[in-house]
C-alpha cells in the first residue's frame, strides 16, 4: 500500500522526463552559483527598476553576514549556495495532446483528489482546452476584479505598473535582514503574486493562484504582496493540492501581507510538494517566511496551512497585531510520513492593546518521519488586555515517528490571559478495529480518523479546497498504518 | 445454516482461552450466550469478527459455508457480520453520519451495488433512527465521543440496523444499561429480527433476556460450551447461578 503511493507520487515526479516534459526547448539561465552578477542579471532580465536592483544588492550584501538557522528540529543537508541556478527564464513545456498520453498512475491521483478533468489536463500538461484557457474566463475573471478596482497580478507586472506600491510595501512586513532565507528570497526572487484591495471593497471571489496568468511557473524564490486597504475583505488561496514537482531543490518564498484598519485576510495554503520517496531520498526543501501586519485597528489577518508535501518544511506564518482590537489566528494541519521533517508554528506579536489571537495546530507524524510545533506568543507591555488561546495537538501513526512542541510564551503586561494547551495522541487498534468491523478498510478509516481530527482546521478552508484537502490527507497517509 | 463453529480453540500471546468451541446458529434464530466474567464470551465474539490479536489455533469457522477464517475483518463486515461492542470507541471529529456513509458504501462497493446518494441515505437514516428510537441530534455528534453508556449502546443499535447485517454479535450490550435504554436495545434487536437473520447475544446476565426471548442459551465456561439448552436454561442459571454449573462440570 504504501509502495502504491509512492509508485503514483515516483511515477508523476519521473514523467517530466519520461513524457518529455524536460525537452530542449530554449531556455535562458542565469549562470550557476550566486555572487552579485547574479542579482545584477536576474534584474536586468526583468527590466526592473533602480530601486529594485538596488534592493536585491543591499540583501544579497546582507545574507552574506548570515548563517543558515540552527535552531529548528530538523536534520538538513548541507546546500551548495554556489551549485543552484538561480534564474531561468520562463520556459514552455512540451504539450501532450490529449489525457491517453499521461501516466494512467497519475490520472488515478487526480481522481482519488477529485480534481475535475480541465484541471487535470492543465496539471498534466496537456494542451489546455478552450473552456478553461479561453481569453474569456480569465477575462470575465479579470473584468470582475476590475470593477472593483482589485489588483490581481504576477509580482512583475506589478513591479512594472504599480512600482510605488511595491516599493512602499515590499520589506515592511518581512525585511531583508528577518533571517537567511528571507534575505536570499529577497536577493533573488523571480516573480509571485500581488494583490491590492482598495478601501472598502469585499473581494467578490477567492483569489487563486490558480486564476493568475502565469501561475504554473513561479519559480524556487516566490515572492508575495497582499494590500487590504481600510474596511476591506479578500480570500486568498495558494498553491495546489496535486503534487507538485519542481526540479529545483530549495525553495525560500516570501509572502507579506498587510491589513489597513477593519480590514481582513483570510490566506489559505495547501502545501503538497515533492516529499521524497520512502526511503527519504529527494524531496523539496521549503524554507518559507510568511509575515502579516494587522495594521489598523480592528483588522484580521487568519492563516490557515494544510502542508504534506516537501521533504523538509520550515515555516511559521505570523501575525503582527499592531491596531488595537486587531486579531491574528493560525489554523495548520501539518502532515509528514516516511522521512519528512516539518517544523512549523506561528508567531503572534501582540502589540495594540485588546488584541486577540488563536492557533489551532494539528500535527499528524507517520512513518520514520519528524513533526514539530514551534510557535511564539508575546504580548508586549502596551497590549493590554489581551488574549491568545493556542491549542497544539499532534497524532502519531505507528511508533517510529516523533512529534515535539515547542511553544514560546512571554507577556509583559498583567491583563492579558495566554492560554495552552496541548495533546498527543495515536490512532488506536481499538479505532482501526471499530472501523473494520463495520465494513471500512484500514485505508479508508486511517482516513476518517485523521480527517475528524483535523476537523477544526479543514473547517476553515474554503470550500473549494476543503474536499480537495481531505482527501489529501488520507492519500498523504495511505500505507502508513498496518 | 447461517454460521458453524466446530472444535475452535484461539488464544492470546500463547494463552489459550477458547477451548474447542461448537455452535450452530441457523437463520431466524437468536442464541444467548452467558457465563461468568473471563471465560471467553468477548474472545468468542472477537475471533468471529476477525480481530488479529487472537490465534485461532485448531476449529473451523463456516459462515454461509464460506470459510470465516481466511477472511479479512471488513470482508466479514461486508459479507453481513456486525458486532455490537461492549466499549465502543470514539473517534473525535467523525460524525454518525459520516461515519454510516462511508460504511455503507463500503459494504454496497463489495456487494457490486452504486454508492448510496445523500439524499437516499439521509431519507434511511431518518428510518432507522424511528426504528431503534434515536434522537436527531444523537447522529450529528462524533462518534461516542462524549456518550454515556447508554448512548454508546444505542448507537451500536442503530448502526446494526443500519448495516442490516445477517449475523449480529451483541457482546454485552446490555451491560452498563439503566432498564429505560435495555429496552430500547431490545426493542431495537426484536424489530430486527426476521427470518432471515440470526443474532447472537452475549450477556452476564439473565435480565436482558427478559426483553430478547432466545431460542437457545449456552452457557461458556473455562472456554467451553458446558451447557445448552431452550430460555428456560437463562431462568435456571438465574435462579441457581454459576456456581451450579460448575458444580456439575
Amino acid at each position: 500500500m504504501g509502495s502504491d503511493s509512492n509508485n503514483i507520487i515516483d511515477a508523476y515526479t519521473s514523467g517530466e522526463y519520461k513524457y518529455g516534459f524536460h525537452t530542449d526547448i530554449e531556455t535562458e539561465y542565469a549562470p550557476i552559483g550566486l555572487n552579485e552578477d547574479t542579482v545584477r542579471y536576474i534584474s536586468a532580465q526583468k527590466n526592473e527598476p533602480a530601486f529594485l536592483l538596488e534592493y536585491r544588492l543591499k540583501a544579497y550584501r546582507h545574507w552574506l553576514t548570515m548563517k543558515m538557522p540552527t535552531w529548528p528540529h530538523l536534520e538538513i543537508p548541507p546546500i551548495d549556495y554556489q551549485g543552484i541556478i538561480y534564474y531561468a527564464a520562463p520556459k514552455k513545456k512540451k504539450e501532450l495532446s490529449s489525457l491517453d498520453e499521461v501516466d494512467p498512475e497519475l490520472l488515478e491521483t487526480f481522481n482519488k483528489l477529485g480534481i475535475s478533468l480541465e484541471e487535470q489536463k492543465k496539471l498534466s500538461g496537456v494542451a489546455v482546452d478552450a473552456v478553461i484557457d479561453s481569453v474569456s474566463v480569465k477575462t470575465t475573471f479579470s473584468e470582475t476584479l476590475a470593477k472593483h478596482g482589485i489588483i490581481f497580478c504576477s509580482f512583475s507586472e506589478a513591479v512594472k505598473n504599480h512600482p510605488d506600491l511595491v516599493k512602499q510595501y515590499m520589506g515592511s512586513v518581512v525585511p531583508y535582514t528577518d533571517n537567511f532565507f528571507a534575505a536570499l528570497n529577497s536577493a533573488v526572487f523571480s516573480d509571485g503574486s500581488f494583490c491590492f484591495i482598495p478601501k472598502g471593497v469585499r473581494c467578490p471571489v477567492e483569489l487563486s493562484t490558480y486564476f493568475r496568468i502565469n501561475a504554473a511557473n513561479t519559480g524556487q524564490f516566490e515572492r508575495t504582496l497582499i494590500l487590504a486597504e481600510e474596511g476591506s475583505y479578500v480570500s486568498y488561496m495558494e498553491g495546489c493540492t496535486a503534487p507538485q514537482r519542481d526540479k529545483n531543490q530549495l525553495h525560500a518564498a516570501v509572502v507579506e501581507i498587510v491589513a489597513m484598519k477593519d480590514a481582513q485576510v483570510k490566506y489559505s495554503t495547501v502545501q503538497n510538494w515533492y516529499p521524497g520517496d520512502k526511503n527519504g531520498k529527494g524531496g523539496i526543501y521549503n524554507f518559507v517566511t510568511k509575515r502579516g501586519i494587522c495594521k489598523g485597528s480592528n483588522s484580521k489577518i487568519s492563516w490557515t496551512q494544510v502542508e504534506t508535501g516537501s521533504a523538509i518544511t520550515w515555516k511559521y506564518p505570523s501575525c503582527i497585531l499592531l491596531g488595537d482590537n486587531s486579531v491574528g489566528e493560525f489554523y495548520s494541519v501539518a502532515v509528514t510520513n516516511n522521512y519528512q521533517q516539518a517544523d512549523t508554528g506561528t508567531k503572534m506579536l501582540h502589540l495594540g492593546r485588546n488584541t486577540k489571537s488563536t492557533i489551532i495546530s494539528k500535527g499528524i507524524s507517520a512513518g520514520r518521519s519528524n513533526n514539530s510545533y514551534r510557535g511564539l506568543v508575546r504580548i508586549s507591555k502596551n497590549a493590554v488586555n489581551s488574549r491568545n488561546y493556542s491549542q497544539c495537538d499532534s497524532l502519531l501513526l505507528g511508533d517510529k515517528c516523533g512529534a515535539h512542541t515547542f511553544p514560546y510564551i512571554q507577556t509583559e503586561n498583567k491583563s492579558s490571559i495566554v492560554e495552552h494547551e496541548a495533546t498527543t495522541s495515536k490512532i488506536s487498534e481499538d479505532q482501526l478495529f471499530y472501523c473494520q468491523q463495520r465494513g471500512i478498510d484500514t485505508e479508508s478509516a486511517v482516513g476518517l480518523i485523521v480527517n475528524g481530527y483535523a476537523k477544526e482546521v479543514l473547517k476553515q478552508l474554503p470550500m473549494e479546497f476543503a474536499v480537495e484537502a481531505q482527501k489529501l490527507l488520507s492519500i498523504s497517509l495511505e500505507g502508513s498504518v498496518g | 445454516m447461517l454460521l458453524k463453529i466446530t472444535n475452535l480453540h484461539a488464544s492470546i500471546k500463547g494463552k489459550e482461552i477458547l477451548k474447542g468451541i461448537n455452535l450452530v446458529v441457523n437463520k431466524g434464530e437468536v442464541h444467548a450466550i452467558m457465563g461468568p466474567n473471563g471465560t471467553g464470551k468477548s474472545t468468542l465474539a472477537s475471533v468471529i469478527a476477525g480481530r488479529d490479536v487472537f490465534d485461532v489455533t485448531e476449529g473451523e469457522v463456516l459462515y454461509n459455508a464460506k470459510n470465516l477464517l481466511t477472511l479479512s475483518v471488513e470482508e466479514r463486515a461486508r459479507e453481513g457480520i456486525f458486532l455490537g461492542f461492549q466499549y465502543p470507541v470514539e473517534i473525535p471529529g467523525v460524525s454518525i453520519t459520516n461515519f454510516m456513509r462511508t460504511a455503507v458504501n463500503e459494504i454496497r462497493k463489495y456487494r457490486g451495488l452504486d454508492p448510496m446518494g445523500a439524499g437516499e441515505f439521509l431519507k434511511m437514516m431518518e428510518e432507522k433512527k424511528k426504528l431503534v428510537e434515536i434522537t436527531s441530534n444523537l447522529t450529528n455528534r462524533s462518534v461516542n465521543e462524549g456518550f454515556s453508556g447508554g448512548e454508546k449502546k444505542r448507537n451500536e443499535i442503530f448502526q446494526m440496523a443500519m448495516l442490516e447485517p445477517t449475523l449480529a454479535i451483541l457482546d454485552e450490550t446490555d451491560s452498563g444499561l439503566d432498564i429505560d435504554a435495555l429496552r430500547v436495545v431490545a426493542n431495537g434487536v426484536n424489530k430486527l429480527r426476521t427470518s432471515e437473520n440470526g443474532f447472537v447475544v452475549i450477556t452476564h446476565y439473565q435480565r436482558l433476556l427478559d426483553y430478547i426471548i432466545p431460542d437457545f442459551v449456552h452457557v461458556l465456561f473455562e472456554g467451553r460450551i458446558v451447557k445448552s439448552g431452550g430460555k428456560e436454561l437463562a431462568m435456571e442459571l438465574e435462579e441457581k447461578g454459576y456456581d451450579w454449573i460448575k458444580q456439575q462440570l
